[in-house]
């Protein structure tokens, strides 16, 4: 190895690979080109088809923003059910008070239900991101539970008996659009210098800690941002379901998101979105077993703990090379 | 010099009933290369680690650059220039060499959260910016050429090697080297020497040593302070601890003297 830099060679190979990341920014638009484009079809489109579309979209959403928290910084979280109720809840009140204009400020609804669940988050997480891997999930799991029944003792959202006549705004391109939009912001985050930051934190927190990385700030961050896209995903499902029911924000909805992190392979988001439309489509063609679910989910995990504990979807490229 | 880098006034720290480090005190000037030495569980260890902050003293304190460090998280202490490296590697296993180094990197960036988010043209210059320092780094410790490997798929001597340059990453005053030398074979631990001094020299910083291996200890420090049963027995230049009686029984028992 010469002492000297040669300074004209080095730095033209991290030139190119940069502008590939940037790249990332036009695959961002693409995506919702494509999403807009797909909504103008909708109309043709088979109803039911279209209907588990959205909820394709809306899952991806979840899972890939949990796993900024679950999968590259590691932080065990069981209450991304509730951070999708505070949002969907809130937005839906939102759309149901404006009355008229309802439609023309859906996206404020949005972002309005995103930004309070990035609020709460910050409130959960805050004391809560202090703690380590079983009590975190504990407390997380906990938070859930304590929204559930917020929920279904609120009047105002309609109590135990639903938050009822919810809009029609969820579409495909408003769906996917955000998907394209979280999977762009998550992917942004963790592959930037200031974003592998999160996956030391998953990796070490002594030795992040000495390197100058923040862990609780860290652990926060990547909390809140989860929160604020899973109240993006509540505002979706309220818009797009019509109907919101505490039942339908308990601690199996959050085992789902979790399990769909899993299955993707904890930190990769491919695997991740892969697993999300996997997880959706298959209970619905599997229809009569619906209620084996959480059963067919149990044993998927411990099956992929022992024979893929990478993830169902990761590919072993060491193993590949060598054949 | 007038005021020291590093001041440890009396430093104590207790785990329950155990008093592992017991009035501890010791000064380590800019520019100056010290030894940490003492018999297994000695506590040199638990005082690393009350500097970088990890631990708290119960009393004591300890000022770096003229502020005091209580209570002052490991990360901020990084940034006042605190840096180290670990008895046993604690390297980013998910992320590449040059990720290593780049998370390191960091605390001096300016781009945080949203313009990580937004990308524009600050953010890439920035990011250009450390991509070159990094490789610059890693070029100076010949690992330039395994920048995309994981960093936990190298050879040992490369990954004690660039736990050092992580460290060197946060552009450190003073630079806590925990038994860098474990491990490593003679000619390997010849290099190492070799390696701390010119650090030393290029980067212009304090060095704290923590070492078993008497000849790297003897043959790069200025000045070695030896720690047993958690309380400083002798401090002086390398021939002076040689030479000290009380050393030598530390380490060999009284039958030696």
């Amino acid at each position: 190895m010469p002492d000297p830099l040669p300074p004209v060679e080095k730095p033209a190979p991290v030139a190119a690979g940069f502008s590939l990341l940037t790249g990332a920014k036009r695959w961002l638009v693409v995506g919702i080109a494509l999403a807009l484009l797909a909504s103008y079809f909708s109309g043709t489109f088979n109803r039911y088809y279209l209907g588990i579309g959205i909820d394709v979209g809306i899952a991806i959403i979840l899972a890939v923003s949990l796993n900024l928290i679950n999968g590259h910084t590691g932080q065990f979280s069981l209450g991304h059910a509730g951070f999708m109720a505070v949002g969907g809840y809130f937005a839906a009140w939102l759309s149901l008070q404006m009355g008229v204009n309802a439609k023309v400020m859906f996206p404020l609804s949005l972002l309005a239900g995103g930004l309070f669940a990035a609020v709460v988050g910050l409130v959960v997480g805050v004391p809560s991101l202090r703690l380590r891997g079983d009590y975190l999930a504990i407390v997380t799991l906990g938070f859930g539970e304590i929204i559930r029944v917020i929920a279904q003792n609120t009047e105002a959202v309609g109590a135990a008996s639903g938050l009822k006549g919810i809009p029609k705004f969820t579409n495909l391109g408003w769906t996917f659009g955000l998907a394209a939009v979280t999977i762009y912001a998550i992917t942004a985050l963790v592959n930037s210098t200031y974003g592998r930051g999160f996956l030391a934190v998953h990796d070490d927190e002594i030795a992040a800690e000495s390197s100058g990385i923040g862990t609780t700030r860290y652990k926060v961050t990547a909390f809140v941002t989860g929160a604020f896209f899973a109240g993006i995903a509540g505002g979706l499902y309220a818009h797009h379901k019509q109907f919101l029911a505490p039942t339908g924000f308990d601690w199996l909805k959050s085992v789902e998101i979790v399990v769909m992190v899993i299955l993707g392979g904890m930190g990769r988001t491919v695997g991740v979105i892969a697993a999300a439309i996997l997880l959706t489509v298959m209970p619905e063609l599997l229809r009569d077993f619906a209620e084996y679910r959480m059963i067919v989910y149990a044993l998927l995990i411990i099956f992929l703990m022992l024979v893929r504990p990478g993830g169902l979807f990761s590919i072993n490229f060491k193993r590949r090379s060598a054949a | 010099m007038s005021t020291p880098l590093l001041e440890l006034d009396k430093v104590t720290i207790k785990f329950g009933g155990l008093t592992a480090v017991c009035d501890f005190t010791m000064n380590i000037r800019e520019g100056e290369l010290v030894g940490l030495i003492g018999p297994n569980g000695a506590g040199k260890t638990t005082a690393f680690n009350m500097i970088t902050g990890v631990y708290q003293p119960t009393s004591g304190s300890i000022c770096f650059a003229g502020l005091c460090t209580a209570g002052v998280k490991p990360s901020k202490l990084a940034g006042r220039g605190i840096a180290r490296t670990f008895q046993n590697i604690r390297l980013f296993r998910s992320l590449s060499v040059i990720d290593n180094i780049r998370v390191a990197k960091q605390l001096h960036n300016r781009q945080g959260y949203l313009s990580s988010l937004w990308r524009g043209k600050a953010w890439k210059r920035s990011e250009a910016e450390i991509e070159k320092d990094a490789i610059e780094l890693l070029e100076i410790f010949d690992l330039a050429k395994v920048r995309d490997e994981m960093a936990t798929s190298l050879p040992y001597g490369d990954q004690r090697r660039l736990e050092i340059v992580r460290a060197l990453a946060t552009r450190p005053k003073l630079l806590l080297l925990d038994e860098p030398a474990a491990g490593m074979n003679p000619s390997e631990k010849d290099d190492l020497m070799r390696l701390i001094r010119s650090i030393k020299e290029r980067f212009g910083l304090a060095v704290l040593l923590v070492e078993h291996d008497m000849k790297v200890v003897m043959g790069i420090c200025e000045r070695i302070a030896v720690l047993e049963y958690g309380r400083k027995i002798a401090e002086g230049t390398p021939k002076e601890i040689q030479c000290d009686p009380k050393v030598i029984e530390a380490y060999l028992g009284a039958a030696a003297v």
